[in-house]
């Protein structure tokens, strides 16, 4: 799971111990596929598209998106990370720190980005990185991509493609890996 | 955290920190709009008692880049000169609630008495010939880009060491992180306990030129010739200028730094100021990514405690 996620969840300072698998490594490499195809199609091939993953839970997704769209039509987007540390609306709420680099080598105007996340929850990150991509210049359309929504949205947020629809409870938490999804709690 | 009064309010940590951070505003600053607005809403007071131009533009810079408001204050425009105290100055700063105040001051102790009088994080920005804390990270920052980490380097200052509150916050943060410091400069421009210091001194630049990783010229103002601490000029240069001579016997790649202004052909000749191994405007630009994240680090990251109960 995520640094972040997990030092902003109480107990403070506890560690993440899952309770529930409920994707495997082979669901989620068939959620990436499904996803690319889905990328695909819904922007007519990879022409003048961009893959952003966020720092640091979605970095592996973009990672992983990029390869699929690859493979699928042999050519690889250009693929970026983002840390929306700066751009957050709670800053100064809690110790807020980034945490790993921001890197984008190429143009964002005109681009149809992608936004890639491990789990999408209250919508606060996602909200925050469209503030950030403003700094890098204007996209022709952004779309979000995540491995797991979780729901309990709190701003007027959805995703275009989903690796999977997970209902939780505001206190457990989820935990998106290349080797698995899990539910669990933080404890101390 | 609240105030960064001092080098030693950091320690080797804070230091790696605030250049952590820096890279990250580093990478805001190549940003084709190059601001965030992790500051929204704060305000900056700038409270310059003496002469300034690149600390100030940089702070304020910084504060902008932030997206923080600056409150603009310096010597020639204000009721300082009408006779005004600096506890009053203070206070009627403080009366229009700034979260932070950045104080340059002729002298030494005036941020430390300004943080006992105000509600507002105090930064340093330089007070007589005690300390320039914000100069000395972005020096290290410097290093750290250039060579990788400042641990195990040898850094020789050279010049003015005794007027200088630039040498001593350098002294302190270099050999925090480990660097090995050997002071170069006459006996007159020495401070009067260097013993106590964890440095080597030598008396005379040639005799260690040739061993270090770091040269860091400090300026040299032309008073101290009227004060009798150097005869001319021109045979300080000859003793302790770093000429395009002397510049041949330092080791290769070695770095060329100076907190400036510079005396051009004075403390460092022209050509070797022009050359690939000065660092002079990699200080000036880094400074202003140091100094985002020293106000980040004093208003934004560190202000607040997580509040019981909250939803993340």
């Amino acid at each position: 799971m995520a640094e972040r996620e997990r030092r902003r969840t109480p107990p403070y300072g506890g560690v993440f111990a899952a309770r529930t698998r409920v994707m495997q490594p082979e669901e989620i490499k068939r959620a990436v596929w499904r996803m690319a195809h889905e990328i695909i199609e819904r922007n007519h091939g990879l022409d003048g598209l961009a893959v952003v993953g966020l720092q640091t839970g979605g970095v592996w997704l973009a990672e992983d998106i990029a390869e699929a769209l690859d493979e699928i039509e042999g050519a690889m987007p250009p693929v970026g990370t983002l840390d929306v540390a700066f751009h957050r609306d709670d800053i100064g709420l809690r110790p807020l720190l980034p945490e790993a680099p921001t890197r984008i080598p190429f143009s964002l105007d005109g681009q149809a980005v992608v936004i890639v996340d491990d789990v999408l929850y209250t919508g606060r990150t996602i909200r925050a990185a469209l503030d950030a991509l403003n700094s890098y210049g204007r996209p022709r359309s952004v779309q979000l991509a995540v491995m797991v929504d979780r729901g309990h949205r709190e701003l007027p947020i959805r995703p275009d493609f989903v690796g999977k629809n997970l209902p939780t409870r505001r206190d457990e938490m989820v935990d998106a890996r290349r080797d698995g999804v899990d539910i669990g709690e933080i404890v101390k | 955290m609240r105030h960064l009064l001092s080098v030693d309010d950091l320690g080797a940590e804070g230091i790696e920190e605030v250049c952590r951070l820096a890279d990250h505003f580093t990478e805001v600053s190549q940003r084709p709009i190059p601001k965030v607005p992790a500051l929204r809403g704060k305000t900056v007071a700038m409270m310059f008692c003496e002469d300034s131009t690149r600390t100030r533009l940089s702070f304020e810079m910084a504060a902008r880049r932030l997206s923080a408001d600056v409150m603009g204050f310096s010597v020639s425009s204000s009721s300082v000169n009408k006779g005004e105290s600096i506890r009053d100055t203070v206070d009627t700063l403080s009366a229009m609630g700034p979260d932070a105040i950045v104080v340059r001051h002729r002298s030494a102790g005036v941020p430390q008495q300004t943080a006992a009088w105000t509600d507002a994080s105090v930064i340093n920005a330089g007070d007589g010939w005690h300390e320039h804390p914000t100069q000395a990270l972005l020096d290290c920052y410097t290093i750290r880009q250039r060579l990788g980490t400042a641990a195990g380097r040898r850094i020789l200052i050279v010049g003015d060491v005794k007027h200088s509150r630039v040498a001593r916050s350098c002294v302190t943060a270099f050999t925090a992180l480990g660097a090995k410091v050997t002071l170069a400069a006459p006996p007159t421009l020495l401070p009067p306990a260097v013993e106590t210091w964890p440095v080597d001194v030598s008396f005379s630049l040639d005799a260690v030129l040739g061993d270090c990783d770091v040269v860091y010229g400090l300026r040299m103002q032309s008073e101290r010739q009227a004060e009798a601490l150097v005869p001319s000029l021109r045979e300080y240069t000859a003793q302790w200028g770093l000429t395009a001579a002397r510049a041949d016997h330092l080791p290769p790649g070695a770095l060329v730094m100076h907190p400036g202004p510079v005396n051009r052909g004075v403390e460092i000749a022209s050509e070797v100021l022009d050359g690939p191994n000065a660092t002079l405007v990699e200080q000036v630009r880094h400074g202003v990514a140091v100094r985002m994240a020293v106000l980040y680090l004093l208003l934004g990251a560190d202000s607040g405690q997580i509040p019981p109960g909250e939803t993340p």
